[in-house]
């Protein structure tokens, strides 16, 4: 059903070396399990993100989106399964060990999680000056740059994150998940929240700001335009599991009952709602 | 045997809870002695915790002083003891009043900031925020609210022991009929080394524990403004019990005969 397999083979299994190299996904998930008491949220999840390319995890509200984003950066511990980053098994690494892998990452986090206390440059360069241990004046010039990179002027540095619209604080959020030219960004729901103009605005400048580093990026989102746009990869998770992984192109004809009742956004199909009818 | 369930079921929570309280404190000790330290951050919070006290502490300090002065001289005049008022007052002000009216007040201001603060951290996501941008929570968060308050509580309780007795002296010589000369001299002939320092061990161990409590309940405050009042209104209660209970051993260890 899947138009790529979830899973690549395994680097041993490769003939060379070199070859095993070139097809060890950035991000590897094996047999992930995370349960919250009785509740199974991610159910022997499989799935690869490969080097360079922008993987875009749909699914409805509840389904383990953001627990699989949390479980790869260490803020969630899964109960089983294995994540590998660079072929490094991740699951379980603590202290300075566990900040080297996140210096590889940058987040948009769904709510932008700009720091309340410091201004919005500080916001930008937070990565640069704590992780980085680059000087402040330096840090404040390159977060001046970054956000400019997401079309905010200097002066926007020097506000406080209680003064900026929504849209202003999910491109400093952005700016923040660039600072550092981090190897993968991860997007939590990034045009949530936003009018359908803003949206497309984050959109563009997540494609612009990704191509421009490289980076392997993995979103969540059930906003079907954004995740058209911002995808070279789509796939569905549904009860804990992808269920259909494949070019964004082929979204269309996926084949799958699940994928084709979430994109066209029907009420009936194989998904059924939890609601109390009265 | 219902009963019996119910006795173990909450002995082990509180066990639990005991456990959950104590890895925390180490965790966050540990980050206090180890690089890098955010001297920045425990600047800041030395000003927060311990210069922006100084108005409350010093008016309850005065007025307890003034108060108890007032009291004593009521009391002790039922037997002939009025020129006890000075040298009871600072024993009082320095041993007990100043550290756990101090403690309190600081519990009062401090360990809800700390609560409400954190816990709208961790709600809206800035703490996951903080460790995805390879920073320790603990190391940038905790420990420095820890160090500055164990610092600063006893730094305002020397200053409410000062006020605390400046109110005695101005209701003894003001009301009470007292000569500055006499006041001034029961004062200090009776005070020892001890009755300071004993309040100023307390003071520490205040500091800490109102850092601890407000930080502990804000980072593990959940379900949005409701968890973050929850987690407020929680430190100010336990940070309170805490001063209280650990106020009565630290007494003991200094002054059991």
């Amino acid at each position: 059903m899947n138009d790529r397999p979830l899973a690549a083979p395994a680097p041993e299994e490769s003939a060379g070396h070199d070859t095993a190299a070139a097809e060890t996904p950035k991000i590897r998930l094996r047999g992930l399990c995370k349960r919250f008491g009785k509740n199974v949220v991610l159910d022997a999840l499989d799935l690869d993100i490969p080097r360079g390319r922008s993987v875009v995890v749909i699914g409805g509200s509840g389904t383990g989106k953001s627990v699989m984003l949390k479980c790869i950066l260490g803020l969630l511990r899964p109960e089983h399964g294995s994540i590998t980053i660079d072929g490094e098994e991740v699951v379980g690494l603590r202290g300075r060990e566990r900040d080297r892998i996140l210096r590889k990452f940058g987040m948009l986090f769904q709510s932008a999680a700009l720091f309340d206390s410091l201004p919005v440059w500080e916001n930008v360069a937070f990565g640069l000056i704590a992780g980085h241990k680059m000087k402040r004046g330096e840090a404040k010039d390159v977060a001046i740059a970054k956000l400019a990179m997401v079309g905010l002027g200097p002066e926007v540095g020097m506000l406080s994150p209680a003064e900026l619209s929504g849209g202003m604080r999910k491109r400093v959020g952005l700016a923040r998940a660039i600072a550092t030219e981090p190897e993968c960004i991860f997007f939590d729901e990034p045009t949530t929240g936003l009018d359908p103009i803003m949206a497309d605005v984050i959109n563009d400048l997540i494609i612009d700001c990704v191509r421009e580093l490289g980076a392997t990026t993995l979103s969540i989102t059930h906003d079907m335009a954004s995740a058209r746009k911002i995808a070279d990869e789509i796939g569905m998770l549904y009860q804990g599991r992808i269920i259909w992984l494949g070019p964004v192109d082929r979204i269309d004809h996926s084949g799958n009952p699940y994928v084709d009742q979430f994109i066209n956004g029907r009420a009936e199909g194989p998904i059924h709602m939890e609601v109390l009818k009265r | 045997m219902k009963f019996l369930a119910l006795i173990g079921r909450v002995t082990l929570q509180f066990l639990a809870a005991a456990g959950r309280l104590a890895i925390f404190a180490g965790k966050s000790l540990a980050h206090v002695v180890s690089p890098p330290i955010y001297f920045r951050h425990i600047g800041a919070q030395m000003i927060s915790i311990g210069y922006f006290s100084l108005p409350v502490v010093g008016l309850t300090a005065l007025f307890t002083g003034a108060v108890l002065a007032l009291q004593i001289y009521v009391g002790s005049s039922r037997f002939s003891a009025e020129s006890t008022v000075a040298t009871v007052v600072v024993i009082a002000i320095t041993r007990e009043l100043g550290p756990v009216l101090a403690g309190l007040m600081v519990a009062g201001r401090v360990s809800a900031a700390m609560a409400a603060e954190i816990g709208t951290m961790r709600v809206t996501e800035q703490i996951d925020a903080l460790t995805t941008l390879a920073t320790n929570p603990h190391k940038y968060l905790i420990a420095p609210r820890l160090l500055a308050a164990t610092v600063m509580l006893p730094l305002l309780v020397l200053v409410a022991d000062t006020i605390g007795v400046l109110g005695g002296y101005m209701v003894g010589t003001g009301k009470l009929g007292f000569s500055t000369g006499s006041y001034l001299k029961n004062t200090v002939n009776y005070i020892e080394f001890l009755d300071v320092f004993s309040g100023v061990v307390k003071a520490a161990a205040f500091g800490f524990i109102i850092a601890l409590m407000g930080c502990y309940h804000g980072y593990h405050s959940r379900g949005g403004a409701q968890g973050v009042g929850s987690a407020t209104r929680n430190a100010v209660v336990s940070a309170s019990i805490l001063i209280l209970v650990t106020n009565y051993f630290v007494t003991e260890m200094f002054f059991s005969t």
